[in-house]
């Protein structure tokens, strides 16, 4: 079933002088597909998924979500923002059940607690922001994305200011939550290999203004072997895409 | 550490106040007062029921001021933080009042509201004002826009925004600003007092130097607004310790 439904959406960012982000450009998602969207920085792909989420508005084209005309943000789609998102003034739990004021306490309690426990922060509960590593700030966004809920899940380069090992980790984690939640998830990368790592498909975008070069099928049964053969070649493949050698 | 923190300064102050004591007594002077005198003229304020009056006139009248200061300034500041036009239209002006002494007013005050209570309190109002105004319309500004967005994904209504995330994420940042504002609110109350009433700290040091050049009395005065001004910082340095604030200290 198709999820999201992107036409002929373009952005130029009013100036002056005027910026071209985006040209017209069509992209169709499956439900409950991993979607890397790969670009060089700065190419707008992040802008291309702001629009998506309903932050920003496109100069023109339009996207469905569900048949519906995306006009704003809403929380059936939640936006992950590196671990920056994260509010300092709350504690772990608090950050988790920021989107379930509406329900009743006992209610919240659980849920808080279910995804405390799906991305492995037992423990750390009562603690404060300030006292987590950047992974573990990065997991509370989630956690407090997935306990409202939602269909989708946009994730603008998550885990871009972790360090080497930390984000391996968090990749694995990553899906395994998801196959776990069974979201939608649209992931904007820089990262070649983070992309086919973790996606069914690659979109590779061009630099700034940025329109789709290629769209990769990432045929790799998961847990993928970053070694195998098929691997290094859709690696490779992207790489050539996008005129990166590699050799260093 | 605890030694340090309480021993020290103690230790540093008796010493003071012998180098002070053994001065005065060895120049032989009759101008200026030393420690002791100084008590006996804390001991007769207190008799003459002035030491607790005069204090809670002081605090009265910067209590009032600082008051309606912050009932002006924070939703003007708050308006200016969210609303660009707003921002533009006011931040000058607010600049070019900031940076005056309250102390140059005290003639526009007098002119404004005579002598008696409004003046001072005019004064403090001004004092805290403008700064105020100014720190939460720069809290307000430079709110992480991520904040708000993710709080807006998650169908949050505007109402709930400012008192969820804006207020949280900016209180830190009032609280430094209030506290200064005390301090000046504080230093500003004495001076006004010299020139427009006849009542708390300030009035008591100037009116003990020209009713008879009771300079006992004068620094009597100066050690309770210095006593005073401590205790309320510390009452304020207090809420920085409070949970929903204690983040944006966590450098400290």
């Amino acid at each position: 079933m198709t999820k999201l439904v992107v036409r002929n959406l373009e952005m130029t960012f009013a100036g002056p002088p005027p910026v071209r982000v985006i040209e017209p450009t069509d992209l169709e998602v499956r439900d409950g597909e991993l979607v890397c969207i790969l670009g060089p920085s700065g190419c707008g792909k992040s802008t291309f998924l702001q629009i998506v989420a309903g932050f920003i508005k496109p100069s023109a084209g339009t996207v469905m979500i569900d048949g519906t005309p995306v006009t704003g943000p809403d929380r059936k789609r939640i936006f992950v923002f590196q671990e920056r998102g994260v509010f300092p003034w709350l504690t772990v739990d608090e950050n988790i059940a920021f989107g379930l004021a509406d329900l009743p306490r006992a209610k919240r309690t659980e849920i808080v607690a279910r995804y405390v426990d799906l991305v492995g922060l037992k423990g750390f509960e009562r603690a404060d922001p300030q006292e987590l590593s950047g992974g573990m700030k990065q997991r509370v966004e989630v956690a407090r994305a997935l306990a409202v809920d939602p269909d989708m899940l946009f994730l603008d380069e998550p885990f871009g200011a972790l360090d080497s090992m930390t984000r391996l980790t968090m990749r694995s984690e990553l899906l395994r939550i998801w196959q776990a939640a069974k979201k939608t998830i649209l992931f904007v990368t820089h990262d070649v290999e983070e992309s086919v790592q973790l996606a069914d498909r690659v979109v590779v975008m061009s630099a700034r203004p940025a329109k789709i070069r290629k769209i990769v099928e990432i045929d790799i049964p998961r847990p993928r072997d970053l070694s195998a053969p098929r691997y290094l070649e859709l690696r490779d493949g992207i790489l050539e895409e996008i005129g990166l050698a590699h050799a260093i | 550490m605890r030694f340090e923190r309480v021993a020290l300064p103690l230790g540093f102050g008796v010493a003071l106040l012998g180098v002070w004591h053994l001065a005065v007594v060895a120049t032989g002077t009759n101008v200026v007062p030393g420690p002791v005198q100084v008590m006996r003229g804390f001991v007769e304020l207190a008799n003459r029921g002035l030491l607790i009056g005069y204090t809670l006139d002081s605090l009265r009248r910067v209590a009032i001021g600082y008051f309606i200061a912050l009932l002006l300034g924070l939703p003007i500041g708050l308006w200016m933080g969210l609303s660009s036009t707003v921002f533009a239209a006011l931040n000058p002006l607010v600049q070019i009042l900031r940076p005056i002494s309250p102390i140059a007013w005290i003639p526009v005050a007098i002119i404004l509201w005579g002598i008696g209570e409004a003046a001072p309190i005019f004064l403090i109002t001004l004092a805290v004002l403008f700064p105020i105004t100014a720190s939460v319309a720069a809290s307000v500004k430079s709110v992480p826009p991520m904040y708000i967005a993710a709080a807006r994904n998650f169908g949050l209504s505007e109402p709930a925004i400012l008192y969820r995330v804006l207020f949280p994420a900016v209180l830190p940042n009032v609280l430094v600003s209030l506290r200064t504002a005390l301090g000046v609110a504080w230093i500003v109350v004495v001076a006004a007092e010299m020139i427009a009433v006849d009542s708390g700290l300030g009035y008591l040091i100037i009116d003990s130097r020209n009713a008879g050049k009771r300079y006992d009395l004068v620094v009597a005065g100066m050690v309770l607004v210095g006593a005073v001004g401590f205790l309320l910082d510390l009452g304020f340095r207090g809420l920085e310790r409070l949970r929903s604030v204690r983040w944006g200290f966590r450098s400290s």
